[in-house]
Order: structure tokens, then C-alpha cells, then sequence
């Protein structure tokens, strides 16, 4: 990697957004060799490339995670899982991304260098490229460290129809694996929860994952991925896009003894906890093992489930049946679950 | 009212301290309110101190009551009233 | 996880909950109130009344610190926060709770005061250390189970020699409250409680023992089953329960033996009594002001106690009206009898104690069971 030249001992500064030879400077040195793609090294202030013909589906995402590095990843390799992800819960092949940064005065370039480089190795791992981009640098105490935006675009194949609002009562729900293994990485390098794990995050792209789908199960109905919020919200919010309710079994949702560790620790709820590398899929309760194999054939679903089914309910709530037999809700949160004493 | 759970002591640190395991996630609490804690006791964790040491044989005594329970079950006992009947039953009026 | 996944089988669950059916008499009653709001959670996350027969009913009790804390002394503790130079080390429970004025802990932090989360006391007392600058106040909330760690917090803060560290003190006592519902009496023409027994607190009982609940079964002749918390330690202590009302026994019982024994914990019974003493009163939130039911820092520790290095008064604030809080925490009414459930007060907008923390009566039934009330709503249409 070309060495920065710069007066300062490694650190960026409000120079390198002003638009100037410091800025062009570091992106020649850190974001053009870690994303490293044609389209890239034409050094325009835009992308061009040819559309194939279908449908565009096209999202954007912030990251603001604190640590920016933690078990599994960091902020750059969740950046691109994250958008890539949210293109691909279309049903979309996913073609390009952006790559926006904020970065605050005084952060170390040696890490910079290393989440580019992070971002990279994910985008070329996921089959996608990070053709334009942007970067800003803001006085000390303005940024937590780096905040990056990455929007992604793709293309829909035909005759894909994959949407929210498209689960029909007795339609099979899915998870593609373990659920929790984000939020508990993260949590236990937070301050004041601090404890050890060996668990990392699942963050992953899952657009593979998703062409196997829509190449076997065309029937598919619904694909999303539950990231803040935990399993819970993403299945209330796709059971009120869809006017439906379900009914889930407690004892068939994949969860890691370690996540249930830390979950009893603190008084958490693994349904409330963060994923970066799962979705859930909904479809005819016909597919329903046909979607199975083809989730645990792929190294990122092998842990996949058949967790329970959508139901009619005008109220629609998420009910789930406990593993003692009695019966509860799975509430959608208004906020982050907070760890409890009580 | 109070979150407290049953976790492994894997080995004593500095002095009043303890690493305890549960479920494979490790940490280190207080252990200044049991007396003598040895590695491999379990104890019961609130808000990072362990409380009470977990007595094995009284466990072992709770689960043997729960069995007992199981066999009783299976005897041929006169049902008092429909024994089947639940709160879910009764909900639909 | 062991010590936990045998009490959560649902075989067992299933076993016990089918002994409970065939042993209550159909010809009557029973009316048990779990006292602590961790037995609340674990019966409604868990689903436990659908198992019971219909006679057998669960009466939600106010062991619920976060829940009976007055809002004034949560207003003292947000007062605390904003002074200059303090940062406020708080349990994640209490960071959302609404206080006066529309005021939270979590608001004060976004308006600029230093409000840190803590997993423990003694993390409190580490901030202490790290930041000789600043005064950490430790916002210490809880009954018996959780006074033990302050006491010590406390303590080590005592021997490091630090001069910048104190205890906002709001613990509270469980027999007293016991008591005070007991002692109900009848409120404007409704009948006073009419609770058959009651299953005792886990934790609470791991620090303080069996003993104390004696004067309760013996004085109101009511059965006291001491319960772990896991689903199948209350339904066996249900089943216990159930068992002494038929044969007339009232007898303090212990279920939760491996972690329960008749005299507590001396260690932790002798730090509560170095560094602790009873205030002669305290307010509870939905109950009134209880006799001796609440603890204060000792004057030797002085130096550590927030409410004499800072001048913070008490201001009492009312409830809601239509509130029904007062009887849903004795038990007298149910959540869904009160007008304000599900509608105005909700657990991202509580108006009462029973919503505002995940194991209030009205919020746990709230989070977890009330499909049943849309259901019974539905079937009777």
C-alpha cells in the first residue's frame, strides 16, 4: 500500500476534506487500491455503466456502530454487508455501491487504512463493486470517530415479485440461522458490560444466499433481514405490512448457548438482538422444505429453521408458543432493550 | 424482582474476585459474599456479585421431586374434575 | 445451562401443571399472589396460566423496585445528574422511567448530563476512581438481593480513600410490603384483598432467608411457598401451595432450595447491617408511606451518602387520575380493569407504577399476554 506522505504523525485532519491535493491524495493512497475496481480508477466525480434490462432496486444505509472494530468485522465490512443485503432482500442481483465518510479530525490512519481495506475484501467477496464515493472530515467531537453511508443498487430478475407486504396466512416462516450473534459481540466490548465470548458477528453478505432462493423457490414471498431491533421487530413490522399475524414455536428458533449466556446475564431477549447475517423468508407452506434445503445447502444458512407459520389476525400480533406450552406475544419494542437488574 | 443467575466459578482472580462461566460467556464478579468459593461450585449471580452458593444435592433433591411427580402421574388417581380443562379453555366464553 | 434448562423442560412443565389440575378442588378458589415482579415476568413470558386450571389464579404483587420507587426521589436522582462536575452511574432499569415534567434519565443525557449505565455497583466505584474531577452519585434502586452489592460498593469506595463517590439510597424491604397488603383494609365499599397465599421471592430469600416470612403464615394463617424463578419452580410451587390450602396447613414452605435455606446469607445480612439502617418511614409508589419498610447510609458513612452531600429536596408528586395502580398493586384489580390500560398508558407511555418497568403487572401483561384480551374481545363478538 503507497505510504501517505503527510506533515502529521498518521492521523487525518481537516485538510484531507478540503477538496484539495491532501484530499485527491488520500484517496488515491487508501480508497482506490482497497476498492480497486475500473469504473473506480477512471477518476471521475461519477460512476457510469450500462443497466442491464429488469427492474432497479436500489437502498442506502448509515454506520454509526461503536466499536468501530469488534469480533467479525468492523464499521467498513458491516457498511457493505448492510446495504448489500438490503438490495438483495429484493431478489435483486446486487451490482454497485457507494461509499460515503465522515471522519472526524485526529482518527488514525492506519485505521482507515485498514477498514478500506475491509470493504474491499467484502465488496470483491460479495461480487460487487464501490464505484463512487465521498469523503468529509469534521472538527474533533463532531463524529464518533467514522461514520460511513453506502447506498447500493440491482437488478430485480423477472418475474420476482418479493415484498412485505406478501406473507397469506398459513405461508411457512423461516430464519437462516442463529439469531443474536451480532448484538452479543458488540455488547461485550461495550463499556460497563464487558465480558468475554468467543462469539463473533455474524455480519455476511447474503446476496448468494438469496439468488439460490430465487432460483429454486421462485414462489417466494417475503425476504428480509432482521439487523437492530432483533428478529422481533423485523416479524411485527412484516406482520403489519401484510395485515397477518403468526403463530412462532419457541423451541425451533436457532439460538447459540453463548447468546443465551449473555441474554440471562443481562435480562436480554435473543429475539431483541441485532443480526448482520440472517434473514428471514417467508413462502408457501408447500415450498416450505424445499426452502429449508436450500438454506442449510448454502455455508450461510446452515443453521436454518422453519420457525412457524403466518396466521389470520386482524390484531396482528407475532404470537409465539413457550417452550413450557403456554403461549405469549413477541413485542415490538419502541427502542434498543436496555440490560435489566430486576 | 431480581435477576440472578446460576453460573460456574472457573477460577479464583485477585482477592474478593472470581472468572464464572455460563454458557460459554465468562466474567469476572465479586465473590466477597460466599464463604470459601472453590472453582467448580456454581453460584447465584445479581448485578455482578454472587449471593449464595448452589447446594448440588438439594438440587439434585428438586429434580429426584420433580421425577417422583412423573411416575405419580401415570398412576390410575380419580380425576377430582375434568383434569384437562385450562385457563385457555375457558377463555372463549 | 445447568441449574437453569431443568427447570424450563416442557415435559416437566407439562407433568407438574397436570398435577396442579388434579389436585385443586374444583368446589373452590385459589387465589395465590406472586410478591415479586420477577415471578410476574416468568409467568406471563413463559405463558404459565394457560396451564393452570380455571380456579387457579395468579394475583400480580408490587415486588417491583423500579415500579415502587416514587417519582419524586427519581426526580431527585435526575436533579442529581444535571449538577455540574457529577456523573450519575445508574442500572439500565431506571434510565427510561418517566419522571416529572416529561423528564427522564435518558433526556437528561441527551441534554447534556453525564448519565453512564452500569452492570454493577462496583463499576460505579471504578468510575469514581477513574475520574478524580468528577463526583459519581450510584443511583442504588432494589430490595434485598440487590442492598448487599451497595453495601460493599460502599465499603471499597471507603478503603480506596475516595472522596468523590456517593449512594443515592432508595432500597426497600419485602416483609414490610408483605404486610402492608396484608393489613389492606377495605378501600370505598371494594372488598379488601382476599389472597390465599403467596409465593415468596427468590433472590430476596437467598440474602434474608425463609425465617422472616414465619410471623405471616402463623399471624394471617396464609400458606408462604418460597419459589425459584424458572417456570418449573413455579409451577411446583404452585402445586405446594395448592397442597397446603387443601389441607388447611399455613406453613412457610420452601421450594427453592438450592439456593434458599431457613437463615439467609450472614455475610450478606452483616454488610447490610454495617453500612444500612431503617428510615422511619418511606413513600412506595401505588402504596402509600410504610413503617420502617425502606433503608438510608449510616451517619459513619456520611461521605458516601448523596442525600447529605447534596442538598436535592423532596418533592411528592401525585398520580394520574383513573390510575388504577394503587389497587392493581395489591391485587385488588386487574390490569385490564383499569381505563387507562392499552390506551393512554402503555409501556412506552406509562402513567403508573405497573407500566413502567418490564415486570409492573400491567407491562408484563401488556408485552406478553394481551392477546388474550383481544381474543376474549373477539370470541364474545
Amino acid at each position: 500500500m503507497p505510504p501517505i506522505r503527510s506533515p502529521h504523525t498518521g492521523r487525518i485532519d481537516l485538510t484531507h476534506g478540503a477538496g484539495g491535493r491532501a484530499m485527491q491524495q488520500l484517496i488515491d493512497a487508501v480508497f482506490r487500491p482497497a476498492f480497486d475496481n475500473p469504473i473506480l480508477a477512471r477518476a471521475d466525480d461519477h460512476a457510469r455503466f450500462e443497466v442491464p434490462a429488469g427492474r432497479l432496486a436500489m437502498s442506502t444505509d448509515c454506520f454509526v456502530v461503536s466499536p468501530l472494530f469488534f469480533p467479525g468485522g468492523n464499521i467498513g465490512s458491516l457498511a457493505v454487508h448492510g446495504t448489500v443485503n438490503d438490495v438483495a432482500m429484493s431478489g435483486a442481483r446486487v451490482l454497485y455501491l457507494t461509499a460515503g465518510f465522515v471522519i472526524e479530525e485526529g482518527f488514525p490512519l492506519a485505521d482507515l487504512q485498514r477498514i478500506a481495506h475491509a470493504m474491499g475484501d467484502a465488496a470483491r467477496a460479495a461480487g460487487v463493486a464501490i464505484v463512487a464515493g465521498d469523503t468529509k472530515v469534521v472538527e474533533r467531537g463532531k463524529a464518533d470517530g467514522l461514520f460511513i453511508n453506502t447506498t447500493g443498487v440491482g437488478i430485480v430478475p423477472a418475474g420476482i415479485d418479493i415484498s412485505g407486504d406478501r406473507a397469506r396466512p398459513g405461508d411457512a416462516v423461516l430464519v437462516s440461522g442463529t439469531m443474536g450473534d451480532h448484538g452479543v459481540a458488540i455488547m461485550a466490548h461495550r463499556a460497563g458490560l464487558e465480558f468475554e465470548t468467543s462469539i463473533v458477528s455474524d455480519s455476511a453478505a447474503l446476496n448468494g444466499l438469496v439468488a439460490n432462493i430465487v432460483e429454486i423457490v421462485p414462489t417466494i414471498r417475503v425476504l428480509r433481514d432482521p439487523t437492530r431491533g432483533g428478529l422481533a421487530a423485523t416479524l411485527n413490522e412484516l406482520c403489519h405490512q401484510s395485515g397477518v399475524g403468526m403463530s412462532l414455536d419457541e423451541t425451533a428458533v436457532p439460538v447459540r448457548p453463548e447468546v443465551l449466556g449473555a441474554c440471562e446475564l443481562l435480562g436480554l431477549d435473543p429475539l431483541n438482538v441485532a443480526n448482520e447475517g440472517k434473514l428471514v423468508a417467508i413462502a408457501p407452506a408447500t415450498d416450505a422444505a424445499r426452502l429449508l434445503d436450500v438454506l442449510r445447502r448454502h455455508p450461510l444458512g446452515r443453521d436454518a429453521a422453519i420457525i412457524g407459520k403466518v396466521i389470520d389476525d386482524p390484531a396482528r400480533f407475532v404470537r409465539m408458543s413457550t417452550r413450557i406450552g403456554g403461549e405469549r406475544i413477541v413485542a415490538w419494542l419502541a427502542g434498543e432493550q436496555l440490560p435489566r437488574i430486576c | 424482582m431480581c435477576l440472578a443467575i446460576p453460573v460456574k466459578i472457573i477460577a479464583l482472580t485477585r482477592p474478593g474476585m472470581a472468572k464464572v462461566a455460563l454458557g460459554g460467556i465468562v466474567k469476572e464478579i465479586s465473590v466477597l459474599l460466599i464463604d470459601d468459593p472453590q472453582p467448580g461450585e456454581y453460584v447465584m449471580l445479581h448485578v455482578g456479585f454472587a449471593l449464595a452458593r448452589i447446594d448440588e444435592a438439594e438440587a439434585r433433591r428438586t429434580l429426584d421431586l420433580l421425577a417422583d411427580l412423573e411416575s405419580a402421574g401415570m398412576d390410575d388417581s380419580p380425576a377430582v374434575h375434568d383434569p384437562d380443562a385450562t385457563h385457555q379453555d375457558m377463555a372463549a366464553p | 445451562m445447568k441449574h437453569l434448562d431443568e427447570y424450563r423442560d416442557g415435559d416437566t412443565a407439562r407433568t407438574v401443571a397436570a398435577a396442579i389440575r388434579r389436585e385443586a378442588d374444583s368446589s373452590r378458589r385459589y387465589r395465590l399472589m406472586e410478591f415479586c415482579g420477577g415471578h410476574t415476568h416468568t409467568i406471563f413470558r413463559y405463558g404459565i396460566e394457560d396451564l393452570l386450571p380455571p380456579n387457579v389464579e395468579m394475583v400480580h404483587g408490587p415486588g417491583c423496585p423500579v415500579c415502587v420507587l416514587p417519582i419524586g426521589r427519581l426526580d431527585m436522582a435526575i436533579a442529581l445528574a444535571r449538577r455540574d462536575g457529577v456523573i450519575l452511574a445508574s442500572y439500565g432499569d431506571m434510565l427510561r422511567v418517566p419522571a416529572s415534567r416529561g423528564q427522564s434519565l435518558l433526556k437528561a443525557k441527551a441534554d447534556g448530563a453525564d448519565v453512564r449505565m452500569v452492570y454493577s455497583s462496583l463499576d460505579a466505584v471504578k468510575l469514581a476512581a477513574a475520574n478524580p474531577g468528577r463526583h459519581v452519585v450510584f443511583f442504588a434502586i432494589g430490595f434485598e438481593t440487590t442492598t448487599p452489592p451497595t453495601a460493599l460498593a460502599i465499603e471499597a469506595a471507603s478503603q480506596q480513600g475516595l472522596r468523590n463517590f456517593s449512594v443515592f439510597c432508595n432500597h426497600v424491604l419485602t416483609p414490610p410490603a408483605i404486610g402492608a397488603i396484608l393489613d389492606t383494609p377495605a378501600v370505598d365499599g371494594e372488598d379488601a384483598v382476599l389472597i390465599d397465599g403467596f409465593l415468596g421471592p427468590a433472590h430476596v430469600s437467598v440474602v434474608i432467608g425463609s425465617a422472616p416470612y414465619e410471623s405471616f403464615a402463623a399471624g394471617y394463617r396464609k400458606p408462604v411457598v418460597i419459589s425459584g424463578f424458572e417456570p418449573i419452580d413455579v409451577l411446583q410451587s404452585i402445586l405446594m401451595l395448592v397442597r397446603q390450602l387443601n389441607e388447611d396447613r399455613a406453613e412457610v414452605e420452601n421450594q427453592y432450595i438450592r439456593a434458599v435455606n431457613r437463615d439467609g446469607n450472614p455475610r450478606a445480612k452483616q454488610a447490610m447491617a454495617r453500612v444500612f439502617e431503617l428510615r422511619p418511614t418511606f413513600e412506595w409508589r401505588g402504596l402509600g408511606e410504610i413503617p420502617f419498610s425502606a433503608l438510608r447510609i449510616r451517619s459513619e458513612y456520611a461521605l458516601f451518602d448523596a442525600e447529605h452531600c447534596f442538598d436535592e429536596p423532596y418533592v411528592q408528586s401525585n398520580g394520574t387520575k383513573s390510575c388504577e395502580c394503587p389497587a392493581v398493586l395489591r391485587g385488588a384489580k386487574k390490569p385490564t380493569d383499569c381505563k387507562l390500560f392499552g390506551h393512554a398508558c402503555t409501556p412506552e407511555t406509562p402513567l403508573g407504577s405497573c407500566m413502567v418497568s418490564s415486570e409492573g403487572a400491567c407491562a408484563a401483561y401488556y408485552t406478553y399476554g394481551r392477546m388474550r384480551h383481544a381474543d376474549a374481545r373477539d370470541n364474545a363478538a
